[in-house]
């Protein structure tokens, strides 16, 4: 059988059960369409992540305080949590440590933040002028926190768009205007120009204020949330890192590097983390479409089991007239893998849409790639041919005296 | 061309065996017409399923050709099948949604003939089988049961067979259609050579073969 005879049978087959093709086609399209759309979504999501994460500041290293681990215990406590950070520490590093290029601390916390007429509950960053450079914060309006208003302890806030139009409308000008965080009246003198990102990774929904101003009107003592450090050079991120850690061990008094009460991460690890935790994620999602491909699979099994009985004289007819087995599972292959082709085709179109359409209406960042397309093919013809087989194999072995006697 | 050499057929449903075919053994010859006739349950149909290289003897042997296609595996048959013999069945067997010509062009395509030749090759298998040209592009359920059975013919003719088997091919017309399909094969015959065998119960039908081979309880009674 001539591979030009192959397509035309299968074309003809195809067509002679348009209504039962195209709901078998439909399972495959939806079934690839999820597969590319879930993909994307994850694919999306993973790069906005490391976006934002490039967001932060570039050659960061983040000194965070943890609770400190007891000898044989392998559980690690919440990050953040702890009080084990000082401003002191802070001091020391950016004295004794070489190759900083510059050095933030802060102390963060969410508080519940009122205007005239409106309230929402966002992250507060008490920090200091080098916060800005350290972590790539620009400035859309006003100015950022001064020295002077750390050394004087100044009640002024700078805002994130986000919380800017939670507080007083989109592209409203706030500076100058008092608002209330946890009670207490805090002038804002600036906004934030936006550094994208949704979700509670959310750059843009923040107040920055003084540390000075945080640790003496809310905190009320002398911890700090995290100390940010810029390198000078991105080839000694470790060194400066290694610096770093030797000396809060020996000012916190801990010999084993293990019990530290303090963490450290670089702007590599927390990308690599980031990236872990998304593609386990897209894996997940990837996982739960696979779902219905097989469900799809299935599908194209039935219609092609179903196809074997209807068509069973017809098979014995073609024995009859010469067929041999490869001819017929050849041919009954083919419809299956054609029908999963075309649901291939159409389900990337579908997935294709559905992911501009999440990332449009949903504001969902996605990104169909070549990879999952290709997979999305590779996948759909493996299961034309998976399912597919045993139906073909079963009308090959059929006896053609007993297929043409078949009512 | 054909030889039986005490060929059994036996079938096994459950605890019952059926003799259909006993220590069968005759030979028919190139170019001859032969008629297998016999009351029903005889065992006809089965000998032309062995004939016709569809099925395999119990034990016996089957020479076609000088080859012993009796231990001969599927794909085997399906060659001779392919290369030797057309079937004309009772029930015609078309692809309903297809083409007259496209059901006639069938068998070639498993003989990988050349696309180009073949519309020729049906075209003269539908003359010879006498279907009027009209016909050829009409789909083959809008056929009358003559002109099935006459694109059933030409579909048997299409490969140019040395052997042409027929189960009952008048069982399903009436008397005058009947008359025209089988002096289509006595023409076929005497025309081209072809070797037919023919089968039917039908005493007038047998008449039209030049030998008659009757079966009686899967045995040969007369020769
Ligand atoms: N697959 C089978 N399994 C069991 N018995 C079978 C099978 N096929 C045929 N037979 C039996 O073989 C016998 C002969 O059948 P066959 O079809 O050859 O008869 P026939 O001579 O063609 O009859 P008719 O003129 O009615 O077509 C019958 O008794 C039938 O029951
Ligand atoms: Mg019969």
């Amino acid at each position: 059988m001539l591979l030009t005879d192959l397509a035309q049978e299968t074309y003809l087959a195809i067509k002679s059960n348009k209504v039962r093709s195209s709901l078998t086609i439909l399972g495959i399209v939806i079934g690839i369409g999820s597969v590319i759309a879930m993909i994307s979504i994850g694919k999306g999501t993973q790069k906005s992540i490391e976006s934002s994460i490039q967001s932060i500041g570039s050659n960061l290293i983040i000194v965070s305080p943890s609770f400190q681990r007891n000898v044989g215990s392998s559980v690690s406590a919440g990050r953040g949590s702890a009080q084990t950070l000082t401003i002191d520490d802070a001091e020391a590093i950016a004295n004794k440590v070489s190759g900083i290029k510059s050095i933030a601390s802060d102390i963060s916390k969410r508080y519940q933040i009122t205007s005239k007429s409106k309230n929402t509950n966002t992250q507060v960053v008490g920090t200091e002028t080098a916060y800005a450079t350290v972590r790539n914060v620009t400035i859309d309006l006003g100015n950022f926190i001064t020295d002077q208003d750390y050394k004087a302890q100044s009640k002024v806030a700078v805002l994130g768009p986000t919380t800017r139009d939670d507080l007083f409308g989109e592209n409203v000008n706030p500076v100058g205007q008092k608002i209330k965080i946890n009670k207490i009246e805090f002038k804002v003198v600036g906004v934030t120009k936006s550094k994208g990102g949704s979700g509670m990774n959310n750059q843009d929904d923040m107040v920055y204020i003084p540390l000075t101003a945080a640790k003496a009107y809310l905190s009320g003592d002398k911890y700090l949330s995290t100390i940010s450090i810029e390198s000078t050079d991105s080839n000694n991120l470790t060194i400066v890192q290694n610096q770093v850690s030797e000396l809060l061990l020996d000012r916190h008094k801990i010999i084993n590097a293990d019990q530290a009460d303090f963490q450290i991460m670089n702007q590599a690890d927390i990308v690599a983390t980031a990236s872990s935790v998304t593609g386990t994620f897209t894996m997940l999602l990837a996982a739960i479409a696979g779902i219905s491909l097989v469900v799809g699979g299935i599908g194209i099994m039935n219609m092609m089991l179903t196809n074997v009985t209807e068509r069973t004289r017809e098979i014995g007819l073609r024995k009859a007239i010469g067929a041999k087995r490869d001819d017929i599972s050849n041919q009954f292959l083919a419809e299956s893998i054609m029908l999963t082709f075309i649901g291939g085709v159409l389900g990337v179109a579908l997935g294709w849409s559905v992911a501009q359409l999440i990332s449009k209406l949903a504001n969902i960042s996605t990104d169909v790639s070549m990879d999952s397309v290709l997979l999305a093919f590779g996948v759909s013809a493996l299961i034309g041919i998976v399912f597919g087989y045993y139906p073909a194999k079963r009308a090959a072995k059929l006896n053609p005296i007993d297929a043409l006697r078949y009512e | 061309m054909i030889e039986f050499k005490k060929i059994n057929k036996i079938y096994n449903t459950g605890d019952v065996e059926t003799r259909v075919l006993k220590d069968i053994s005759f030979k028919i010859d190139k170019g001859e017409f032969v008629a297998i006739t016999g009351p029903s349950g005889s065992g006809k149909s089965t000998m032309m399923h062995i004939i016709g290289a569809l099925d395999t003897p119990t034990n016996g042997k089957y020479f076609l050709d000088g080859h012993d296609v009796s231990k001969f595996t599927d794909d085997e048959l399906a060659d001779i099948r392919k290369d030797k013999i057309g079937f004309v069945f009772q029930s015609f067997n078309l692809l309903p949604r297809a083409t007259v010509l496209r059901n006639v062009i069938l068998p070639l395509i498993y003989s990988e003939i050349k696309p180009e030749q073949r519309e020729e090759m049906a075209k003269k298998a539908l003359f010879a089988a006498g279907l009027p040209e009209d016909r050829w592009n009409h789909l083959s359920n809008q056929l009358s049961g003559g002109q099935m059975q006459r694109v059933a013919i030409a579909r048997a003719l299409v490969n140019n067979p040395s052997l042409i088997l027929a189960d009952e091919p008048t069982g399903n017309l009436d008397t005058s259609t009947g008359e025209i399909v089988l002096n289509t094969f006595r023409e076929l015959n005497r025309k081209d050579g072809h070797t037919i065998v023919l089968i039917t119960h039908e005493a007038d039908v047998a008449a039209y073969a030049d030998r008659i081979i009757y079966l009686r309880d899967g045995v040969i009674i007369n020769k």
